[in-house]
């Protein structure tokens, strides 16, 4: 599925579409920047509850479809500007990262 | 693609915000160079964790990657305490990073495994006290 189509589906929103038609394949849960770069692969959704600047490098480097940040976590105002900058796609949830994995997982 | 192309980076030390501006530069410098994806994502991966490394560990260092016909060198070169223990270092889980950079998401001891796991070749020099030196290679 399309990065734009999570975003637009209920539970979920867009705090930066740089790349809406971006295709999501898989996921990866995980709050440890190495183990992230070191087990996600490229094009997933990355669920994370870590919110400040390192994750935009992480996430463009790994080269993931899109961060989902759970539990209603904001990312910082620096994390969302280097995303832009970096041309990546932001998403926010309420769920757990569990239940946000769930319902991608029922999505994709 | 030219016959050898060559980026040099200087890593500012202690700066997490700007943490990661090299490999970043390198990603999109191998882009517009039309390099496989796969391939400019295990050499931004490496080199990112070991940019990382060198803030957290050594006060910055520098960076310097040769583009070559079939194969990416990058070689990550600071003056910081060194690496006592090599084979430990390498070890899964093993850190010495303190507590406000495991806060920030680093320091899971994955660092340099990650390094290897995602090169062809890797190197370490470290001498205690006077730096280190790493050099990977990344074939294509």
């Amino acid at each position: 599925m399309k990065v734009s189509e999570l975003a637009a589906t209920e539970g979920f929103r867009a705090l930066a579409l740089s790349d809406p038609s971006r295709q999501i394949k898989g996921c990866y849960i995980g709050d440890l920047l190495s183990w992230v770069m070191g087990r996600a692969q490229a094009d997933n959704a990355w669920i994370t509850i870590m919110s400040n600047v390192n994750v935009a490098a992480v996430a463009s480097l790994a080269d993931v479809a899109c961060v989902i940040f759970a539990e209603g976590v904001q990312p910082d105002e620096q994390a969302q500007l280097a995303a832009q900058m970096r041309g990546l796609n932001l998403i926010a949830t309420e769920l757990p990262e569990y239940e946000a994995a769930v319902a991608l997982s029922r999505l994709i | 693609m030219p016959e050898q192309l060559q980026f040099h980076y200087d890593v500012d030390g202690g700066n997490f915000t700007s943490a990661g501006q090299a490999s970043v530069q390198v990603k999109n410098n191998l882009s517009q160079l039309g390099l496989d994806p796969a391939v400019i994502r295990r050499v931004s991966i490496a080199m990112y964790e070991g940019e990382i490394n060198m803030v957290i560990h050594a006060d910055g260092g520098s960076a310097d990657i040769l583009v070559e016909d079939g194969c990416i060198t990058i070689i990550l070169a600071d003056k910081g305490p060194g690496i006592a223990d090599v084979e430990q270092a390498m070890q899964d889980g093993f850190s010495t990073a303190p507590d406000n950079i495991r806060s920030l998401g680093f320091g899971a001891g994955m660092g340099l495994p990650n390094m290897k796991r995602y090169t062809d070749y890797m190197k370490i020099d470290s001498v205690v006290g006077e730096g280190t030196t790493i050099t990977m290679k990344v074939n294509f």
